[in-house]
């Protein structure tokens, strides 16, 4: 009987160990970010073009343009997915076509990234002829992010109790009237913790940008979609590989930059689920 | 009037809901598109099995082994390091951590799955890649090793979070039973909870490796960019995806060099597409 108990106490202290394994090093990983990143941060670093190839100024551009892609991936991919969603929680009925769907979107969701960065360059710069622009990248971050938010939507989506539904066409609602008003509404908070999540993901995604784009050093803000532009994570890469001799501390506020607009937003994502799940009703 | 709004919108749900099928086949129509001209200029098992990536010398030697040798290594250094950590952790989270802790280490999981990859490899080359040197004397920090430590930090949110959810989702009555026969609570762990979750947490493996083949900038900023077939895990190598990210910005449009970047897309796209289907079979086995 001791031998069993002091064997499990070791097997738990291993598992405390791994576990001890993953969370030190992404805290050191925050941590040493911050605390270099910091003292880069100031009005300037933030709100000028870069100067002397990009050793010194700021990354307002690449703010920018992050800001663009992300807004037009979300633009492009929210109906698409939320409209996808609905069929798959709603219309779907349990067939080979709606598998066939679920498979598709879980190899959608695991295609490399720089796949998808190929697929933006073949289809939207080369075949559309968009050449190397926003439009381009937008439209290549969107598709990436879409199994995202048809997944957590979904999800959403599924969780309404069924009784909603049925007391709604019992009043003689329509299929789409009870979706449009009873089903959505009470899925909004989950629809939009997905979407926050793929906004999340298009804004530190390098890889589909790099071809579709990005540019390496373009002092301007873009005036058009069709413009290309700078972004903030292939910027970080340009400065870290790319260009030598750059001030340490520019990389390190740039990956500060990048690491809190990401962090925040998956923060804003945790919190709504947290709330919603405590204000829940059913 | 209605019916008829209602008619197109109800077609319009259907249509999207068929756009994620369409996507798949589009992006691998375009990728074959592409890439399939590259078999006029090199064969099949040349291009695979070729031992040589010079793409830009005259005439160009397309043979991606050196860089499918790189990603397996990769990704079997970073496969050996976070499946055990990353089940221990799922153990660790579902089983033994009290609640309160439970929440902070699944925040803290959600954390590192949300860091860019681009973050991760600019924090491997100021951090880990001068550890890498001196530790084992070497030229260069730039090593494939340094890459699967990185990969492996990639792959284990992946792990764990679907390891976890499997385990969850064993039925509380197995484990209430394995007690009643009077066995600890590791004893129930190891002889009941993990086998009864395993086709699950096969599944986890499976996907978290499938991460780690597609990853691209930390695994090209930190591995070192050798096309060379690699002799050891301290030696720089360079991967299909680095090879893609780093190479295409030079590439002619329609040139043998631009065809064979596509080529290896498709290898990859085939890579994936493999392992998601198969961890898909092994999730819905669950379910079963």
């Amino acid at each position: 009987m001791r031998n069993t108990q002091r064997s499990q106490k070791i097997a738990f202290f291993f598992l405390f160990l791994a576990t001890l394994l993953i969370v030190v090093p992404v805290g050191l990983i925050v941590v040493i970010i911050i605390q270099k990143g910091v003292p880069a941060i100031n009005w300037q670093f933030l709100s000028d073009i870069p100067r002397q190839g990009m050793r010194a100024g700021g990354i307002f551009p690449a703010i920018i343009g992050t800001f663009y892609l992300v807004l037009g991936a979300i633009v492009f991919a929210l109906p698409i997915g939320l409209l996808a969603a609905i069929y798959l929680s709603e219309y779907a009925k349990d067939s080979l076509l709606n598998r066939i769907i679920k498979l598709a979107i879980v190899n959608l969701s695991g295609v490399p990234s720089v796949v998808y960065g190929l697929f933006g360059l073949a289809l939207f710069v080369v075949f559309l002829k968009f050449g190397a622009s926003i439009l381009s990248g937008s439209l290549t971050l969107g598709i990436m992010i879409l199994p995202i938010i048809i997944t957590t939507s979904r999800e959403a989506l599924e969780s309404v109790p069924q009784s909603f539904r049925e007391v709604s066409l019992s009043l003689g609602a329509s299929k789409w009237q009870t979706i449009r008003h009873i089903v959505l509404p009470n899925a909004v908070p989950g629809i939009l913790t997905g979407t926050i999540l793929g906004l999340g993901r298009a804004a530190g995604e390098t890889a589909p940008i790099l071809f579709t784009v990005a540019a390496f050093y373009l002092p301007r803000l873009p005036k058009s979609i069709f413009d290309q532009a700078m972004a903030l994570p292939y910027h970080l890469y340009v400065i870290s590989t790319q260009v030598p001799n750059v001030d340490e501390k520019v990389r390190y506020g740039t990956a500060l930059v990048l690491l809190s607009l990401v962090l925040f937003m998956n923060l804003v994502a945790i919190i709504i689920r947290y709330n919603f799940r405590k204000k829940k009703k059913w | 009037m209605r019916k008829i709004k209602e008619f197109f919108v109800e077609k319009l749900i259907l249509i999207c809901g068929l756009a994620s099928i369409f996507f798949v086949v589009l992006i691998f129509l375009f990728l074959a598109r592409e890439g399939l001209a590259v078999f006029k200029s090199v064969s099949p098992f040349n291009f695979i099995f070729g031992r040589n990536w010079y793409p830009i010398s005259e005439p160009p030697q397309l043979g991606i082994l050196p860089l499918i040798l790189g990603s397996l290594l990769v990704t079997v250094g970073a496969a050996v390091i976070s499946i055990p950590i990353g089940i221990a952790c799922a153990v660790y989270i579902s089983e033994v951590a009290p609640f309160k802790i439970k929440e902070i280490l699944k925040a803290g999981i959600e954390l590192l799955a949300a860091i860019p990859s681009v973050v991760l490899g600019f924090i491997g080359m100021v951090t880990l890649v001068p550890w890498v040197k001196s530790i084992f004397h070497l030229p260069t920090g730039l090593t494939a090793l340094s890459g699967s430590i990185m990969l492996a930090f990639m792959a284990m949110p992946t792990i764990v979070s679907i390891a976890e959810d499997a385990l969850y989702s064993v039925p509380k009555t197995y484990k209430e039973g394995a007690f009643a026969l009077g066995a600890t609570h590791w004893q129930t762990i190891w002889r009941v909870l993990l086998p009864a979750a395993s086709s699950g947490i096969v599944a986890a493996v499976m996907l978290g490796i499938g991460r780690v083949i597609g990853e691209t900038m930390a695994v090209m900023m930190i591995t070192g960019n050798a096309a060379v077939i690699p002799q050891s895990i301290l030696v720089p190598v360079r991967t299909l995806t680095a090879t893609i990210a780093a190479e295409m910005g030079e590439a002619v449009v329609g040139s043998e060099h631009y065809f064979a970047l596509f080529a290896i897309g498709i290898v990859l796209f085939i890579i994936s597409f493999v392992i998601n289907v198969t961890a898909d079979l092994f999730l819905h086995k669950r379910h079963n």
